[in-house]
């Protein structure tokens, strides 16, 4: 009873009730679906973010972590009362690790029309190479 | 932008009901009656509606759609847009995810009753459709004056 009641006050104590409300903020983000395939010369990963422009896209590779971000920008007239919402953020991310067998550096991403399409190629030495059988 | 649509207006009872018919229905107790239009989550393409005085936008999050599969009609105040979205597999290739939809998709929506059918516009832009209609004026605010 004692001891329930001490991590009671501990949680209480910890944090500034300022740091509290942002921790509870719901920071909700748009996971988008994507495509990923690989085949013999690389991976190809391919997301749906709708109401992301060129400039509003940013794509990370951080060591093996390959980020994706966006923000959604539709333009609505002010005073606007929502009806319904299927979609409650603007701000899509979505986060991958990469294999060492991948060519981080040489990343290539395109978007048309809200989709995303990121090619990974694979190094050199480790695509596939077709084995030759000899005949007697 | 979107802090204005999840501000909800009347809409929060319906989302509020969407939610409790989808847990009533996990647990098997009698749900409340769900709108006779409402689609079970997840259901392509996504949409949010907002309205002004003046007009009810329908925005449709629809990545990569070839804007001439598009067919959208308005009879009095039910719009329904119907297209195809192509994301094809690719043959000879390892697939580790396949989330994004292929096919075609159709939805029904009801608008408030004041619409006008004769004054649509439709946008497409970076992957979202924008259709904009514009509501009667008899229905909106009038200003009274005190003589």
């Amino acid at each position: 009873m004692a001891e329930t009641n001490s991590e009671r006050k501990n949680v209480k104590q910890s944090g500034s009730p300022g740091v509290q409300q942002r921790e509870r903020e719901p920071d909700v983000v748009l996971r988008p679906p994507v495509d990923i395939y690989e085949d013999a010369d690389g991976i190809t990963l391919m997301a749906d973010m709708p109401g992301v422009s060129r400039d509003r896209l940013t794509i990370e590779v951080d060591k093996d972590m390959l980020l994706v971000e966006g923000d959604a920008r539709v333009d609505m007239p002010e005073g606007m009362e929502a009806l319904y919402a299927d979609v409650r953020s603007t701000r899509y991310r979505r986060s991958f690790t990469l294999s060492g067998e991948l060519e981080a550096g040489q990343i290539d991403a395109s978007l048309k029309d809200g989709v995303l399409s990121v090619r990974i190629p694979k190094r050199a030495k480790v695509r596939p190479r077709k084995i030759e059988v000899r005949g007697e | 932008m979107f802090a204005e649509l999840t501000n909800f207006g009347g809409g929060l009872f319906d989302e509020f009901r969407r939610l409790q018919d989808e847990m009533e229905g996990l647990y098997g107790r009698w749900p409340l009656p769900a709108g006779i239009r409402s689609v079970a989550r997840g259901t392509y393409p996504p949409i949010n509606i907002g309205a002004t005085t003046e007009q009810v936008d329908v925005y449709l999050f629809t990545a990569g759609l070839d804007p001439k599969t598009l067919d959208i009609s308005l009879q009095q105040n039910l719009l329904t847009v119907s297209g195809e979205r192509h994301a094809p597999v690719k043959e000879e290739a390892n697939y580790y995810r396949k989330e994004r939809f292929d096919g075609p998709f159709r939805r029904l929506i009801t608008l408030p009753d004041d619409v006008d059918p004769d004054r649509v516009e439709a946008h497409y832009r970076d992957g979202v459709l924008e259709i904009h209609i514009k509501r009667r004026e008899a229905t909106r605010p009038r200003q009274i004056e005190v003589k």
